[in-house]
């Protein structure tokens, strides 16, 4: 075992069983996170990320289940551990930022009482400490007056604010891993940038490895040191983040990233890819992406590709990408 | 909607320093709640005017209350009996100084029992699920399904009557209700971000149950708490009226209302005094309610 992967995911496949059948909203996917890296998982509205986030956490609601693969943190397989053993493992070890810091706190406690909390869960200490510690995160996260904001009520602080409170709460145990679930989707862009910059001090002060889920291309890109892209639950292209932005190999990638605004390409209409993203419960035979892509063949139709080297440490599902 | 103006709310907050208001002490609240809300003080003023009463009666009248004065019997008003007297002559000032102390205790202790037993089984309930949950609601069903008067006398009749008992069977038939709000409620809130994002930092499930759910159920609890009390107070009346609550001499103002009922033609202040005092009871125990809800729930603060 690699000493140096926090998190390694190993063909990790979540299925949710409703009436119409099994919906395999993560289906094998496979992922590496070294130890004090960022790692980008990219992709449409439904592809699956935040249930492969969900899954590292084991927090998934009723009818979805985990139905195989491994998720080894440092080593050590979380899949077969109880409820029980979860909760000690989450926020200790992972931890977790969600979408909207709007409804991501109590509304009634105070947000410093919520931090403290997440600390006295997993640290005997006393009370008076663990209030040193949260104002001493606080700061660290960029929160100025501690003290007054220890106080304040979550519909007291600004939308940038209460996401700084929940990633002093998520990084308070000083976590091995976080997982940032579109931490900045709800954030106008100047705040957003503040948190993705805090993300990165974080990171480098700290140590704790980041599992960064977004589908903007341009946040990815400005943090990440390595991306997966995801389509329909499976992994479809793999590379360094320079490497996937220079030469991206999967056309989902290259429709992605056409479907970007651009200095460079001035005013033309931006190009979208066509379609929808297919129902998960009727996928087509071969290539998932096959019914939307501008160069899918007879084959590509018929048998699903496989991951493939397109590069230097990078993959991508599909027999074209070499080209 | 919501979302449009939650996004120009956080425009706004995201002024260059993010300014903002003073976190506020409780004791700031409930200063700002009597500056805003003069009726929930008054409300109060008239709650602490009808304890004290309770508490003081010995001192305040010079009668006890079940001090007969045959001789002035159904007395009107006068400076010697403010309200009058009775069938058997006892004034009824005092009696319904007395009776205040039974009124208001069967409205604010069978309700807090009732109250706490609901919001745990409520919040039990809608967390949990399953199996707990189908136990725990077939079971309020049950309780809902009987006429919950006819529940109290069949309680009151098992157990013999008395102060401690009358509690008992008031708890018994309203925590029903109590618990199928809450668990609604906690249905609601199980689903919130917050309580995923609790959960993502390893709190127990207990801790997330009191310390997260609980205490977002307070501001329906406190409504349904002033809702609660004067439908104790009137079940109280009911069961006394019919023998099986509190004993005559013994008084309590559903009492009095119920002996005065054969003289409301001629001697109305009789049923009038204890009915008043009843409806002034309730009435200030919901305008109060509503006040705390709007101080207690911070949604609504700065509203």
């Amino acid at each position: 075992m690699d000493e140096a992967i926090t998190l390694r995911v190993q063909d990790l496949s979540t299925s949710f069983f409703s009436e119409k059948g099994e919906v395999k909203a993560v289906d094998h996917v496979s992922l590496d996170v070294p130890h004090g890296s960022i790692v980008g998982l990219v992709g449409e509205s439904g592809c699956g990320k935040s249930m492969t986030a969900r899954s590292i956490m084991k927090l998934l609601k009723y009818p979805g289940k985990i139905v195989g693969g491994e998720i080894l943190l440092e080593g050590r397989d979380l899949v077969p551990l109880s409820e029980g053993d979860m909760s000690l493992i989450r926020g200790e070890e992972i931890a977790m930022i969600f979408q909207e810091p709007m409804t991501s706190l109590n509304p009634v406690v105070p947000v410093g009482k919520q931090v403290q909390e997440a600390i006295l869960q997993h640290r005997k200490i006393s009370r008076e400490e663990a209030k040193k510690k949260v104002l001493h995160m606080l700061e660290i996260v960029g929160i100025s007056e501690p003290e007054k904001r220890y106080r304040c009520y979550p519909h007291e602080l600004s939308g940038g604010l209460r996401q700084r409170v929940m990633i002093a709460m998520a990084m308070i145990c000083r976590p091995k891993l976080l997982i940032a679930d579109e931490p900045t989707t709800a954030l106008d862009v100047t705040v957003e940038a503040q948190i993705l910059e805090l993300l990165r001090e974080l990171r480098d002060t700290i140590g704790t490895s980041i599992i960064l889920i977004s589908h903007n291309l341009g946040v990815i890109a400005q943090l990440c040191d390595y991306v997966y892209v995801m389509y329909a639950g499976q992994v479809v292209e793999q590379a360094p983040v320079l490497e996937l932005f220079d030469n991206p190999s999967h056309p989902y990638t290259r429709g992605l990233m056409d479907s970007v605004r651009s200095l460079r390409r001035g005013d033309e209409r931006l190009s979208t890819i066509p379609g929808v993203v297919p129902n998960l419960l009727r996928l087509p035979q071969g290539c998932r992406f096959a019914p939307r892509c501008p160069m899918a063949g007879e084959n590509c139709r018929s048998c699903p590709p496989e991951l493939s080297p397109a590069g230097d440490r990078h993959l991508a599902r599909c027999p074209y990408a070499r080209r | 909607m919501r979302d449009e103006q939650e996004e120009i709310l956080t425009m706004q907050m995201d002024a260059p320093e993010d300014v903002l208001a003073e976190a506020d002490t409780l004791k700031d609240q409930l200063k700002r709640m009597a500056r805003q809300n003069k009726l929930a003080v008054v409300s109060a003023v008239v709650i602490l005017l009808f304890v004290l009463g309770a508490i003081f009666a010995p001192v305040l009248t010079p009668y006890t209350f079940d001090q007969k004065d045959v001789i002035n019997r159904l007395a009107a008003p006068s400076a010697e009996h403010l309200l009058g007297t009775d069938e058997l002559g006892r004034d009824v000032l005092t009696r319904l100084l007395y009776g205040s102390r039974i009124s208001l205790l069967v409205g604010v202790v069978p309700t807090v029992i009732s109250m706490l037993a609901g919001a745990v089984l409520g919040i039990c309930a809608g967390y949990i699920g399953g199996k707990t949950d189908a136990v725990i609601m077939r079971l309020a069903d049950i309780m809902l399904a009987f006429p919950s008067m006819l529940l109290a006398m069949v309680i009151m009749y098992t157990l013999g009557d008395g102060l401690i008992n009358i509690f008992l069977a008031l708890a018994l038939v309203s925590w029903a209700s109590v618990a199928r709000i809450v668990r609604a409620e906690t249905l609601k809130l199980k689903e919130s971000v917050f309580v995923e994002a609790a959960r993502s930092m390893g709190v127990s499930r207990l801790k997330i149950m009191c310390r997260h759910i609980f205490p977002n159920c307070l501001p329906s609890m406190i409504v349904l708490f002033t809702l609660n009390i004067p439908s104790a107070i009137l079940s109280e009346s009911s069961l006394s009226f019919l023998g099986i609550g509190i004993k005559y001499p013994q008084a309590s103002w559903g009492l009095m209302v119920n002996l005065g009922r054969q003289f409301l033609y001629t001697k109305p202040w009789l049923s009038l005094a204890p009915s008043i005092a009843i409806m002034l009871v309730v009435l200030a125990f919901n305008f109060l309610g509503d006040g705390l809800r709007d101080v207690l729930d911070p949604h609504l603060k700065d509203q």
